[in-house]
C-alpha cells in the first residue's frame, strides 16, 4: 500500500481556505513595486508613437541636463551589449527569426516599442524627462493585415528577410501514417462544411502591471520581477547578456496574475538590468496600464479556415485546418509556438480518420503575440466546437447527438488520435450527460422551439462545447524533438526541521493559483504532519533553484508529482532511523499517520518528527543515514494529461437590439482527482470568465496606421461584476493513470471550453435568421449586423 | 509644495507635497501605505480604493492636496488593533474571493462601503455596486458570495452582547464550513 493511499482524504480533497490570503487581504503583500532600496533610481521608458519607422537620431541632451536626471540611455548607447530578446522555440528549421533589441536601435516595428530610458531620482522626474527627448523618426509603411502581408509586393516588417512570413508548419495524417488522406476524403464526402473563424486579438490584462527592480551589488545582481518564470529570466539574462549565471538571483515575489502574459522575457527586464549594471545603482521600473497594453504581449489573433467532411449520418470523415497567425513585429519567447500548441488538438475529443493542419506565422507592425491562457488550445477548441455545431445544423441534427457519434467512447482509452497523441483516459458521455441534466437541456430546447414558433423578439440559443486539452507541459523529450530550447520537468525539495516543522521548496512559481495551500495539503498527507506546520517557498532562484515555473496547467500535474516523490524519499530516509530507535528491522515498519509502527506490535512506534530530531542531532545514526532529514526529487512527465469536460451555455438574444444575455452556464470538468475543490472551483470561475470575455467583450483594435485604439481600460473592456453571470460548476472524475495524485490540471480548462460554448449559443439562437457565424466579440452591434446580413426570418 | 495634514489608519501625518501628487502616490510613496495599489491610469480598475471619511474613493482620482484634513482608512487599517479581521476581510478568505489578490484591497474597501450603504444587498445590487472594481482572476462569483456572507455576519453580530463581541475570529487556514 502506498503512502498516498494510507492518508487519502485527510487533507487532499478538502476545501482548505488559502494560507496566501492572510497577507493579501491585509495589504501586507510583497508586490515588486513595493520593493524600495536605499539609493534606488526610478526608470521611465520612452516608447515609439509609430508602428513602423526608421530612427534617424535621438537628442537626449536636454533631458540629461534636467535636475534629478541621472542618465538617459538610447538603443545606440547599448547596441553592442544589449543582445536580442529570446525566442525559445524554433518551430521549423527555416523559421525566420529576426533580432529583437530591447531598446530599438535603427527601426521600430510596433507602437510602444522602447527607444530610450531615463534614470532619475524619482518617478515624476523620470517621466518629465521623457518629454524632453527628441527623436527623429522617418515613417515606414505599417503592415497590418496578415493576408495582405503575405501578398507579393507587400511592404515588409523586416526588410532583410525579404518576406513577412516567419514559418509554415504542416501536418498531414496520410504523410505521418496516423490516418487517411484528408484532401481525398473531403473531395469524396457527402457533406462538407467550410468555415472561416477569426480569433480576434486580445490582451491578457493581468491586474498587476509589470514591475522590475534590479539591485547590482558587487557580489550578486538581484532582480525582482513580476513574472511567471523567474528561472527562465535568470537563464536568459545570463545567456544573452553574459553576466555569469551564478551572479544573478531572480525573485518573483507576490505576482498579481499572469494568464500567460507574464510568461515572457521582457524588454523592460533587460533594460532595467542593463541600466542598473551601467550605473551600478539599484533601479526600479514599473509600467503604467497604458504601457502594459502596448508593450506586454497580446494573445490569439489568427484566421482559421476549417473544412469538415462527413457522411449523411454524421460520421466525420476528415478535418482540414489552415491557420494564419499574427506574430506581431518580432518573435518573443513562445510567439511562433503559441498557435502550434493547439496543433494536436484540432480533432478535439473525436475519432476522425483523416486530418490535415497547416499554420503560417506572419509578421506585422503590431505588438508581438504570445501565450494567453490556454495558448493555442482555446483556438483549436473554438474551431472544432464551432464547426461541429455548424455541421450539426447542416445535417439537421442535434449538436450533442453529432458529437456522440464521433467522440471516443469510455472503453476505447487509451486512444491514439489522428494527430498521433495518446489520450490516457476520459468519459465524455458522463460529463455531457451531467451537464445536460444540470442545464435542463431538453426543457430549454422545448422553450427554444416555442420562442421560434412564436417569433419572439428574444430568441434562445444553447451552446455546446465538449473539450479536451493537453496539460502538464511537458515531456522534455517531446519538447526537444519539436525544437523547444528547454525541458518540461519540475522539482521539489522537502526538509523536516529538527522541531518537526516542514519547509517545502517548489520550482513552480504561482501567481494566484494557491500552491502554498495545495502543496501544504499534499505534504500534510504524505508526511502525516499538520497543515499548519508546513511552509511552502517558491519563486526565488537562490532558494528554489531547480524549476521551470508555472504555465500550461503544469504545476500540479508535474510539480505535484515531484513533490510526492520528495516526500516519499523523506519517509524512506527516516525509516532506518526509526528502525534503529525501535531496535527492529526497517522492513518491519509501516508508516501511518506520521509514525513508523512495528507491524504486529501495537504501541511500538516512533513519529517521523522524533526521527527528524534524532537525525539532526546525529549522535547515533545508523549506517548510511546522513544528518538532516531532507530530500529532493525531480519529475519529467512521460506524457501529457488530458482533462476534458462539457460546458453548456444558454443565451437569450434580443433580435432587435442585438443584446446577448447569458441566462445560464454549466461547466462540468473532468480534471482527475482534486486536491482542493475550492481552489479548483475558483480556477474554473476565472477561466470561464476570461473565455466569455473573448466571446462577448474584448478586442484589441488597431487603426490602419498601427495605432492601438484600445490602449486603456476605457476602450479595452474587460468584464466587470455586472457583466458576468453566476455559473454552475460540477465535476466528473476519471483519475489520471500513472499520476500519484491522479491529477490532470485545471488552470486553462475554463477558458478553453467557454468561448465556443458562448458563441455557439449566440449562433444557435439566430440560426432561423440565416445566421451561421458572429465574429467575436459578439457585441450588440455585431449581432444586430449578423441578423441583418442573414436575411432570413423565423 | 503645499502643506497637508491627514489621518490615515488612525495615525496623523503632516507633509509637504507637490500639488500634482496623486493621493495614491502620496499614500504609497510617502506614507508607506503600499497595501493600496495602482492597477490603471484611467481610474477604471478600482485597485486603489480607500475610504475617505468613511466613503470609498479611487485614490488615483484625487490629488493628495484634495485630501487635506480628512480621515482615510486603507486596507491596512481595516482589521482591529489586535489583528482581528474585519468581517469583509474574513468573508473574502472564507469564500475564496481572491486569487492573485491584486484587486483585493480595493475590492474589500469598495465592499465595506457598499455594505455601509446597503446592509442587505441583493446579488444584482452587489454586482452593480462593485462594477467599478475590476478583477481578472475570480470571475466575481465568489466575491459576490463573500459580500453576502459579510453582510449576514455584520447584521447578525450584535456587538453589545459580550459573547458575540468576544468571540474569537477563526484563524487563517482553518477550515470553516459555509
Ligand atoms: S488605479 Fe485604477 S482606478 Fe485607481
Ligand atoms: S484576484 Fe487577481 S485580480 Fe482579483
Amino acid at each position: 500500500m502506498t503512502v498516498t493511499e494510507d492518508r487519502a482524504g485527510r487533507e487532499v480533497g478538502r476545501d482548505r481556505r488559502r494560507k496566501e490570503d492572510a497577507r493579501l487581504i491585509t495589504g501586507r503583500t510583497m508586490w515588486t513595486d513595493n520593493v524600495s532600496l536605499p539609493g534606488m533610481l526610478h526608470l521611465a521608458i520612452l516608447r515609439s508613437p509609430m508602428s513602423h519607422a526608421r530612427i534617424d537620431g535621438i537628442d537626449a541632451s536636454a533631458a540629461r541636463s534636467m535636475p534629478g536626471v541621472v542618465d538617459v540611455i538610447t538603443g545606440r548607447d547599448v547596441a553592442d551589449v544589449q543582445g536580442s530578446l529570446p525566442c525559445a522555440w524554433t518551430v521549423t528549421p527555416d523559421m525566420a527569426h529576426p533580432d529583437h533589441p530591447p531598446l530599438a536601435v535603427d527601426e521600430v516595428r510596433f507602437a510602444g516599442e522602447p527607444v530610450a530610458v531615463v534614470a532619475a531620482r524619482d518617478h515624476a522626474t523620470a517621466l518629465d524627462a521623457l518629454e524632453a527627448i527628441e527623436v527623429a523618426y522617418e515613417p515606414l509603411p505599417a503592415v497590418m493585415d496578415i493576408e495582405d502581408a503575405l501578398a507579393d509586393g507587400s511592404p515588409l516588417v523586416h526588410q532583410s528577410l525579404g518576406t513577412n512570413k516567419s514559418f509554415t508548419w504542416a501536418f498531414d495524417s496520410a504523410e505521418e501514417g496516423t490516418g487517411g488522406d484528408a484532401a481525398a476524403a473531403i473531395d469524396a464526402a457527402d457533406v462538407v462544411v467550410r468555415r472561416r473563424y477569426v480569433q480576434q486579438r486580445v490582451i491578457p490584462a493581468f491586474m498587476e502591471p509589470r514591475s522590475v527592480v534590479v539591485d547590482p551589488t558587487p557580489d550578486q545582481i538581484t532582480v525582482w520581477s513580476s513574472t511567471q518564470v523567474p528561472h527562465f529570466v535568470r537563464f536568459f539574462l545570463a545567456a544573452v547578456l553574459g553576466t555569469p549565471e551564478h551572479k544573478i538571483r531572480v525573485i518573483a515575489p507576490d505576482v498579481g496574475g499572469g494568464f500567460g502574459g507574464k510568461l515572457q522575457i521582457t524588454a523592460e527586464e533587460f533594460i532595467s538590468f542593463l541600466v542598473a549594471q551601467r550605473l551600478r545603482k539599484p533601479v526600479k521600473y514599473t509600467e503604467s496600464r497604458s504601457e502594459a497594453m502596448l508593450s506586454a504581449h497580446h494573445g490569439r489573433d489568427m484566421i482559421q479556415d476549417v473544412d469538415v467532411a462527413a457522411d449523411r449520418d454524421g460520421t466525420v470523415t476528415a478535418l482540414r485546418v489552415r491557420l494564419l497567425a499574427n506574430m506581431g513585429g518580432y518573435l518573443r519567447l513562445l510567439t511562433p509556438a503559441t498557435p502550434l500548441l493547439g496543433r494536436y488538438m484540432y480533432n478535439g475529443i473525436y475519432k476522425f480518420p483523416a486530418h490535415r493542419f497547416e499554420c503560417t506565422g506572419v509578421f506585422t507592425t503590431t505588438t508581438p503575440t504570445d501565450a494567453y491562457r490556454g495558448a493555442g488550445r482555446p483556438e483549436a477548441t473554438f474551431a472544432i466546437e464551432r464547426v461541429m455545431d455548424d455541421l450539426a445544423a447542416e445535417l439537421g441534427m442535434d449538436p450533442v447527438e453529432l458529437r456522440r457519434r464521433n467522440w471516443i467512447e469510455r472503453d476505447e482509452f487509451p486512444f491514439t488520435t489522428v494527430t498521433g497523441l495518446t489520450y490516457d483516459s476520459g468519459d465524455y458521455a458522463a460529463a455531457t450527460d451531467k451537464a445536460m441534466g444540470l442545464l435542463g437541456y431538453d426543457e430549454l430546447r422545448r422553450e427554444q422551439a416555442e420562442r421560434r414558433a412564436a417569433g419572439d423578439r428574444v430568441q434562445l440559443g444553447i451552446g455546446v462545447s465538449t473539450y479536451t486539452e493537453m496539460c502538464g507541459l511537458a515531456p522534455s523529450r517531446w519538447l526537444g524533438s519539436l525544437g523547444y530550447a528547454a525541458g518540461g520537468w519540475e522539482s521539489a525539495i522537502v526538509r523536516m526541521l529538527p522541531t518537526g516543522k516542514v519547509e517545502v521548496l517548489t520550482g513552480t512559481s504561482p501567481h494566484g493559483q494557491g500552491h502554498e495551500t495545495a502543496w501544504s495539503q499534499i505534504v500534510a498527507d504524505q508526511l502525516g504532519v499538520p497543515f499548519e506546520d508546513i511552509e511552502v517557498m517558491h519563486g526565488d532562484t537562490r532558494t528554489s533553484h531547480k524549476g521551470l515555473d508555472t504555465y500550461g496547467s503544469r504545476s500540479l500535474a508535474v510539480g505535484g508529482y515531484a513533490l510526492v516523490e520528495a516526500c516519499k524519499r523523506v519517509v524512506e530516509k527516516a525509516r532506518p532511523m526509526a528502525a534503529h530507535l525501535l531496535e527492529c528491522d526497517p522492513a518491519d515498519l509501516e508508516f501511518v499517520d506520521g509514525s513508523y509502527r512495528v507491524k504486529g506490535t501495537p504501541g511500538a512506534s516512533k513519529s517521523i518528527t522524533e526521527c527528524a530530531l534524532a537525525i539532526f542531532a546525529a549522535h547515533d545514526l545508523p549506517d548510511g543515514v546522513e544528518p538532516y532529514l531532507d530530500a529532493d526529487a525531480s519529475y519529467d512527465p512521460v506524457d501529457f494529461s488530458f482533462p476534458h469536460g462539457t460546458h453548456l451555455c444558454a443565451a437569450e438574444v434580443d433580435t432587435e437590439t442585438g443584446q446577448v444575455r447569458l441566462r445560464s452556464y454549466v461547466a462540468v470538468d473532468d480534471i482527475g482527482k482534486v486536491v482542493n475543490p475550492l481552489i479548483v472551483e475558483g480556477q474554473v470561475h476565472g477561466g470561464v470568465a476570461q473565455g466569455i470575455a473573448q466571446a462577448l467583450f474584448e478586442e484589441a483594435i488597431y487603426d490602419e496606421d498601427g495605432n492601438l485604439m484600445t490602449g486603456t481600460f476605457v476602450e479595452y473592456t474587460i468584464p466587470s461584476s455586472a457583466d458576468l453571470p453566476d455559473i454552475v460548476t460540477d465535476r466528473t472524475e476519471t483519475p489520471a493513470p500513472g499520476h500519484p495524485l491522479g491529477a490532470k490540471g485545471v488552470g486553462e480548462a475554463g477558458t478553453i471550453a467557454s468561448t465556443p460554448a458562448v458563441v455557439n449559443a449566440v449562433v444557435d439562437a439566430l440560426r432561423p435568421y440565416g445566421v451561421t457565424d458572429v465574429r467575436m466579440p459578439c457585441t450588440p452591434e455585431r449581432v444586430w449586423q449578423a441578423i441583418r446580413n442573414g436575411g432570413g426570418r423565423p | 509644495m503645499t502643506r497637508i495634514s491627514m489621518t490615515v489608519d488612525g495615525v496623523r501625518y503632516d507633509d509637504d507635497v507637490e500639488p500634482r501628487t496623486l493621493l495614491v502616490h502620496h499614500l504609497r510613496n510617502r506614507l508607506g501605505k503600499v497595501g493600496t495599489v495602482v492597477g490603471c491610469d484611467t481610474s477604471n480598475c478600482g485597485s486603489c480604493t480607500v475610504l475617505l471619511s468613511g466613503r470609498s474613493v479611487k485614490s488615483c482620482s484625487l490629488l493628495a492636496v484634495q485630501a487635506d484634513g480628512v480621515d482615510i482608512t486603507t486596507v491596512e487599517g481595516l482589521a482591529g488593533r489586535d489583528g482581528e479581521l474585519h468581517p469583509v476581510q474574513l468573508a473574502f478568505h472564507e469564500s475564496h474571493a481572491l486569487q492573485c489578490g491584486f484587486c483585493t484591497p480595493g475590492m474589500i474597501m469598495a465592499a465595506v462601503d457598499l455594505l455601509t450603504e446597503n446592509p442587505d444587498p441583493s446579488d444584482t445590487e452587489i454586482r452593480e455596486g462593485l462594477e467599478g472594481n475590476l478583477c481578472r482572476c475570480t470571475g466575481y462569483q465568489n466575491i459576490v458570495r463573500a459580500v453576502h456572507a459579510a453582510a449576514t455576519s455584520m447584521r447578525t453580530s450584535v456587538p453589545s452582547t459580550p459573547e458575540a463581541a468576544g468571540a474569537p475570529a477563526p484563524s487563517m487556514g482553518e477550515e470553516v464550513t459555509t
